[in-house]
């Protein structure tokens, strides 16, 4: 254990109390946009009136629906072991999600991705130590578009035993991503007692939930898959731009999921989630690598802990077009403020250029930044007293620590040992290895990477089953 | 006070970002029956033009741009019932805007709408999740010159495609420019519709709604 666990706060109790009231208040006289027929029925049963698309929420309603939601989700891998918890500070990543271009890591050329992009990436990802999760990062243009959502799904699992974070475009497609998904369970029930998967659903801000994202909730609800909620308000442009303000607003698109998901089947999973930003004044872009962007982050998943929900946010991406200095730094400031503020699952590692584009040069360098991190949280570690006294009266005898007991014990534990793509060596030694950039390190640790054997090869059987359901509804 | 004061003091209001004194001189012009179309044309237009430069300057941020031309655009609509004797204001042109059936996302569009209004075009904003076929009824109906299409979902982009596919049917494609918006839009997808182009922000539209008329 370490003396402090570090921790960073944006929020006190006085304000997350604030917020969380006024969200309630904006549900319950500002209304929220809903399209949906099933969740139409749903609020209609407990006597709420429909107005010109709108429902108007009771906090009380809001209130019940929190009681029922798990404080947290174990997910399991392909085989259906184990994998990671999102719950209390515990902090995991997954590459950024449905990127619909790629940095091509061999031309320098940004464009669309095929397939065979998503299946390198995909077994990347599988060997990538502190990743633990992977998404379905890419959209590919060479399958047809009614397909190009499952499909992703299929190409992760086949590639990567690791849980994924994905979504649908369309709501048909839930039904073939819950077949894939049950070809690695034995039940349903056993796929709801093991997830596999993290469904991401988007309300558009602000205040409306339109009918795909909700039917992907309630469908997600209804096999007790869990639910990501991502609210995007946008700062200036599509929420208050002030950074309470949109934090409130958040607040109120979230619960509105909360209260949709726990209506359909009680009990639901849910992570409390989002990809806030502030709109660019200059450029009317959404940077995530903005600083205030990274705040609202913090102060959303401070609302989420209040509610003791399992958290989730969009940072460590970077809005540069390449695996620059800027990239560098976007990332490794979102992804340390991530970890430091608790967040269970973060995803953005690869993501340049506003969520738009996917480049495995920084999904490697990010790893490293990850590696960092999760060192740093691990905090200072106390191994008794005295710390250093004992130790040094050693030193004069040998004059030298490296052979010293304590050393050779500890040094594993105490240090984070990064790969070559973080540069250690001498000057000379630099040069003589050609001067490489990390951008250009990383990329040759790529091709290494993508041709190594499989940590968890599928079993065959599997890998079959998944392509019998691809040629089913491929057209 | 003279005219050319009166024109002079209306561009400040709307550099000033002063909606009550622009809308206040407003009313004075009508009041005094003067030529309506040169107080849009030299007052207001001369506004708008300089909060344009103090955007190109990197004076004048996106909620600047947007507050200037919102109040230009509510002076015209106080102006322009008194447009005198059959005149009628020439416009850069006439655009149909929204955002396509299946996509409730409307914030690009509508400050592409908001920028295309003030810079000088009649702009007819119809929302969001609007079908192929009621955009179309509605540019052939306002005879427009320009339809505006935007999405922001992978899956809804193809309602863009549909708007061209049905112009291309009814064999009036040749009648109107389409331009299409979005975050997933590029190039490539422009072409393969058979758009006439697209714009990664309010900005570059104004520019491209411009270039493609020839203004």
């Amino acid at each position: 254990m370490p003396i402090i666990k570090p921790k960073v706060q944006l929020l006190d109790n006085e304000h997350k109390k604030l917020i969380f009231d006024e969200a309630k208040n904006i549900l319950e006289t500002q209304g929220v946009f809903i399209e949906n027929q099933e969740a139409i029925e749903l609020f209609s049963q407990q006597g709420l009136n429909y107005k010109e698309k709108l429902f108007y929420i009771p906090p009380d309603l809001v209130d019940k629906c929190l009681e029922s939601v798990p404080n947290e989700i174990t997910l399991f891998d392909r085989e259906g072991k184990e994998h990671i918890s999102l719950k209390d500070n515990q902090v995991h990543f997954d590459p950024g999600s449905a990127a619909i271009f790629i940095l091509d890591e061999n031309t320098g050329e940004i464009r669309e991705a095929n397939s065979n992009d998503f299946i390198k990436f995909s077994k990347i990802v599988e060997q990538l130590k502190y990743i633990e999760a992977q998404s379905t990062a890419l959209i590919y243009q060479d399958v047809p578009k009614d397909a190009q959502d499952w499909h992703r799904l299929f190409i992760s699992l086949s590639n990567c035993h690791k849980p994924v974070v994905t979504g649908t475009f369309q709501k048909d497609s839930f039904s073939i991503m819950r077949e894939i998904l049950l070809t690695c369970r034995l039940s349903e029930d056993d796929l709801a007692r093991k997830p596999l998967a993290i469904f991401d659903a988007c309300p558009s801000p602000p205040l409306k939930w339109s009918d795909l994202t909700t039917q992907s909730v309630i469908d997600a609800a209804k096999s007790m898959i869990p639910s990501e909620f991502v609210s995007m308000p946008l700062a200036g442009a599509s929420a208050p731009i002030t950074l309470l303000g949109s934090i409130t607003q958040h607040c109120a698109e979230t619960l509105v999921g909360v209260v949709i998901a726990q209506l359909a089947k009680r009990g639901a999973p849910l992570i409390w989630g989002g990809s806030p930003a502030v709109m660019d004044m200059k450029h009317g872009t959404t940077p995530m690598g903005a600083i205030e962007t990274m705040m609202i982050n913090i102060g959303d998943i401070e609302m989420g802990k209040l509610l003791k929900m399992p958290t989730h946010a969009y940072m460590s991406l970077s809005d540069a077009k390449i695996p620059d200095a800027q990239a560098g730094f976007e990332a490794g400031m979102g992804a340390l403020l991530a970890g430091l503020a608790g967040i269970n699952m973060i995803s953005g590692p690869g993501m340049l250029d506003f969520e738009s584009t996917q480049s495995i040069e920084k999904l490697l360098i990010d790893n490293e930044i990850i590696g960092m991190v999760k060192r740093f949280l691990q905090g200072i570690e106390d191994y008794g007293s005295p710390f250093a006294l004992d130790i040094l009266k050693d030193f004069g005898e040998k004059e030298e620590l490296l052979s010293h007991p304590s050393t050779l014990k500890l040094f594993r534990k105490e240090l984070f040992f990064p790969s070559s793509i973080i540069d250690r060596k001498t000057r000379d030694s630099w040069k003589k290895l050609g001067s490489k950039s990390a951008r250009k390190r990383a990329r040759e640790e790529a091709n290494k990477l993508s041709n190594k054997t499989p940590i968890k090869p599928i079993d065959e059987s599997l890998a079959k089953e998944l392509k019998q359901i691809v040629s089913k509804y491929l057209r | 006070m003279s005219q050319e004061n009166l024109y002079g003091e209306i561009s400040d209001a709307i550099v000033n970002l002063n909606e009550e004194k622009a809308r206040e001189l407003a009313n004075k012009a009508i009041g005094k029956n003067l030529n309506i179309l040169n107080v849009i044309e030299e007052g207001f237009g001369a506004g708008i033009r300089r909060v344009g430069e103090l955007w190109d300057a990197g004076e004048f941020f996106l909620p600047e741009l947007m507050r200037g031309a919102k109040i230009m655009q509510d002076c015209l609509d106080l102006l322009i019932p008194h447009l005198q004797g059959g005149i009628e204001r020439k416009t850069l042109g006439k655009v149909v805007i929204a955002t396509i059936e299946g996509d409730i996302h409307s914030i690009g569009k509508t400050i592409v709408a908001t920028m295309l209004r003030a810079y000088g075009f009649e702009v007819y904003d119809l929302g969001a999740d609007v079908p192929a076929e009621k955009i179309i009824d509605e540019a052939i109906e306002k005879n427009v010159d320009i339809i505006g299409v935007s999405a922001l979902l992978t899956t809804t982009m193809l309602g863009q495609k549909k708007v061209i596919e049905i112009l291309k049917k009814k064999g009036i494609s040749n009648k109107f420019k389409v331009i299409l918006g979005g975050a997933p839009v590029t190039s490539k997808w422009v072409e393969e519709c058979g758009a006439d182009g697209y714009a990664g922000n309010a900005v570059e539209a104004v520019e491209l709604a411009k270039s493609l008329l020839h203004r």
